[in-house]
């Protein structure tokens, strides 16, 4: 009987269909790590705030992937929020002074970290700590500030409401300062 | 008297449908023993029902990528296409119509066969011949119905949201990036989700085979009875599975 | 009313069966013999098959009790009935054969299933049967590329196959030509002699079956009509048996199906 390649038909199916399970857990469920795993570090950050930022988010660097927030906590004596990143290991040149901003990609977009390259010739390493962070914007808070310097002179609101859009400026989206004139 | 007759025949063949599936389930780690005939039937009920599963899943991403672009690139939120698509079918369509599918294409095969087996007494001649029906033939369609579902829907749900479905329109034709197409869908999504995909496939494949069995063996051993009885499989079990993907999202939903 | 027979195979006692309200048998008694070959003639739609799937156990009486080989059938667990079912065999008049096996395969099925036969074994076994039946050449053609009549002929090669103590034959010559019926004929009595085997038959074809049978119980209305030798059943003293023997239109078995109402009411029902 051809049940040899009966067998073999039947196998390419089941073998097809665990291939599809796995393909979904890894790339839509974020079980992957960066890229090529297993060479990469860990650096961390404090923030005030983290917003929306979720475990997974990316960290870019002039918008290019380079690694995925891999756990976010607390501080407990200062009451920081801590971000530990995961940096593909080929970015080892990261200057230490670097600076970090928590960013929305598009108007409904999602949140991410974006690097700002800094000077310092000692590049991170793993278990580097990263001192200059900015935290997420908070829509509330914006609100109230741009209603308050509102109230007080129209000029300094806008200058003030333009303030914490400067870090968008790789996105064609305005500011958050026009997203609560909405 | 006779206006309770309707309810009391439906409640009747609700009893013997769940009679059967205890019977069935009885004999399964008999026919485990037997995994040849389990593969026999697997490429039946999977392989055959393969390209149909492909080529659907891949039109259902690529329309739902079309779409779904249309409305984001009005709020500048081009690159969420991906999550759009993976949630839609890996939560909804991916399970459903492929219960659906399944059920038209290898639900009636099965319930055909069965039924046609029963009206030429094949059934009955395996009978006299000391060997149990359901253990020989019934019990390995089911676990085959069983085995192939989740599977199915994998690859459906594969086939839809990335190799050619809603990558091929969204990343490929329409020019979203490819990294934020899927990096929207991990942060997005996570285990839980494809979880509860593979148990809602799980749960209607095990509809799927149990209507189509019991429609095939309990059908009349007439051409018509045969007829009649793939034609419930179709709407029973579509019926089925509808009902039962809104009980298990209310569940999941939590 | 039977008389007293010794190496009883099959006894059948006071047997009452009816489909809802159709009472198909009506408190039967027959005497099966050990390797005799056994007709059980009648009309068509007196449930001559029905007794055959009462004494294979497939459905239940509603009174009375069915011995095989001193065993209640009905009173048996279903493995116990398995048991009981391998040592008989039933030739369907479809021929019932799996239509998605082969020739082979089929004689090969109830070996396969009850037993742990090495595959050599099997082999020479199946066409030892299928040799019998003189259809070795068409082990590898799928029932559907052979006629009916050889499909009945594999049908007996694998009721044979695990060599039971009876075999019971639905409708055997119906529809066959009357070369194959010659040849089911002798199979039947050529098993019958070399094997030892037990055989019902189980048919409204008289002539054929009268030439074969040792034994012969003409069961009409749910009654025992006669039983005996062919030779007493083809002088009974019954009308009905001889308008059946000798295929009379009219007699006692009337022609017209029963209606409620006459040939001339209808016609004029229709009229107003």
């Amino acid at each position: 009987m051809q049940s040899r390649s009966l067998e073999l038909l039947v196998g390419f199916f089941v073998s097809l269909g665990i291939a599809a399970v796995f393909v979904l857990t890894f790339r839509v469920a974020s079980l992957d790590s960066v890229g090529d795993s297993g060479s990469s570090y860990k650096i961390t950050a404090k923030f005030e705030n983290t917003g929306s930022l979720a475990r997974g988010a990316s960290v870019k660097l002039s918008g290019v992937r380079i690694g995925r927030v891999r756990d976010i906590g607390i501080d407990p004596e200062t009451f920081q929020a801590v971000v530990t990143m995961e940096i593909d290991g080929s970015r080892n040149n990261i200057p230490g002074d670097s600076n970090l901003k928590i960013l929305t990609s598009g108007l409904l977009g999602e949140q991410y970290i974006g690097l700002e390259p800094g000077g310092d010739p000692e590049p991170l390493k793993n278990g580097s700590e990263i001192a200059f962070t900015q935290s997420a914007l908070v829509l509330e808070n914006l609100i109230g500030q741009f209603l308050t310097s509102f109230t007080q002179k129209e000029p300094s609101a806008a200058k003030k409401s333009e303030e914490p859009a400067e870090p968008k400026a790789d996105r064609k989206i305005d500011g958050p300062g026009t997203a609560p004139a909405k | 008297m006779s206006f309770l007759t309707p309810a009391a025949e439906g409640l009747r063949g609700l009893g013997r449908a769940s009679l059967f599936l205890l019977t069935i389930l009885a004999t399964i780690p008999g026919a485990l023993l037997r995994p040849r005939l389990i593969v026999q039937q697997i490429y039946s009920v999977g392989n055959l029902s393969l390209i149909i599963i492909i080529i659907s899943g891949s039109f259902i991403g690529m329309v739902l990528a079309l779409q779904g672009y249309r409305t984001l690139v009005n709020f500048g939120a081009a690159s969420s296409l991906g999550v759009l698509v993976a949630l839609s079918i890996v939560r909804e369509l991916g399970p459903v119509v492929t219960g659906l599918l399944f059920a038209g294409r290898a639900g009636t095969a099965l319930a055909a066969e069965i039924g046609l087996m029963k009206a030429t007494d094949q059934l009955a001649g395996m009978e006299m011949m000391a060997v149990d029906p359901i253990k020989r033939v019934i019990a390995p369609r089911f676990i085959a119905g069983l085995i192939a579902m989740p599977l199915l829907v994998s690859i459906f749900s594969m086939m839809a949201i990335g190799v050619a479905g809603g990558h091929a329109i969204g990343v490929e034709l329409l020019g979203v990036d490819d990294g934020s197409y899927w990096s929207q869908i991990n942060q997005a999504m996570h285990g839980g989700d494809i979880c509860d995909m593979l148990i809602k496939a799980s749960v209607f494949g095990l509809a799927i085979s149990w209507i189509a069995v019991y429609q095939g063996y309990h059908a009349a051993p007439t051409s018509e009875g045969v007829s009649r009885a793939t034609t419930s499989t179709v709407v029973v079990s579509s019926l089925a599975i509808l009902a039962l993907d809104f009980v298990l999202t209310a569940f999941m939903f939590r | 009313m039977n008389t007293v027979i010794s190496d009883t195979l099959v006894r059948v006692r006071s047997l009452r069966f009816a489909f809802g309200p159709r009472v198909i048998y009506d408190g039967i008694d027959i005497d099966i013999m050990r390797g005799k070959v056994t007709a059980i003639l009648g009309p068509s739609g007196t449930g001559k098959t029905t007794l055959l799937r009462l004494i294979g156990g497939q459905w239940k009486p509603d009174a009375g009790s069915i011995e095989f080989d001193g065993i209640n059938v009905h009173q048996q667990s279903r493995s116990e009935l398995f048991e009981l079912r391998k040592r008989m065999g039933l030739l369907f008049q479809s021929g019932a054969l799996l239509t998605d096996l082969t020739v082979f395969e089929n004689v090969a099925f109830p070996l396969r299933e009850h037993t742990r036969f090495p595959e050599s074994m099997i082999r020479d076994l199946v066409l030892m049967k299928l040799e019998a039946v003189g259809l070795r050449g068409a082990a590898d053609l799928y029932p559907g590329q052979i006629s009916g009549g050889m499909g009945r002929r594999v049908a007996l090669a694998r009721a044979i196959a695990l060599e039971p103590d009876m075999i019971m034959y639905d409708e055997p010559f119906t529809g066959q030509d009357p070369i194959s019926m010659g040849v089911l004929i002798r199979l039947i009595q050529g098993l019958n002699q070399s094997l030892g085997l037990t055989s019902v038959i189980v048919t409204h074809d008289v002539e054929d079956v009268l030439k074969i049978a040792d034994y012969v119980y003409v069961v009409s209305g749910g009654k025992v009509l006669d039983h005996g030798s062919p030779d007493q059943i083809r002088n009974s003293k019954s009308a009905l048996v001889r308008q059946f023997l000798n295929g009379e239109a009219d007699g006692p078995v009337s022609f017209h199906y029963k209606s409620a109402t006459t040939y001339e009411q209808d016609l004029m029902a229709g009229r107003a």
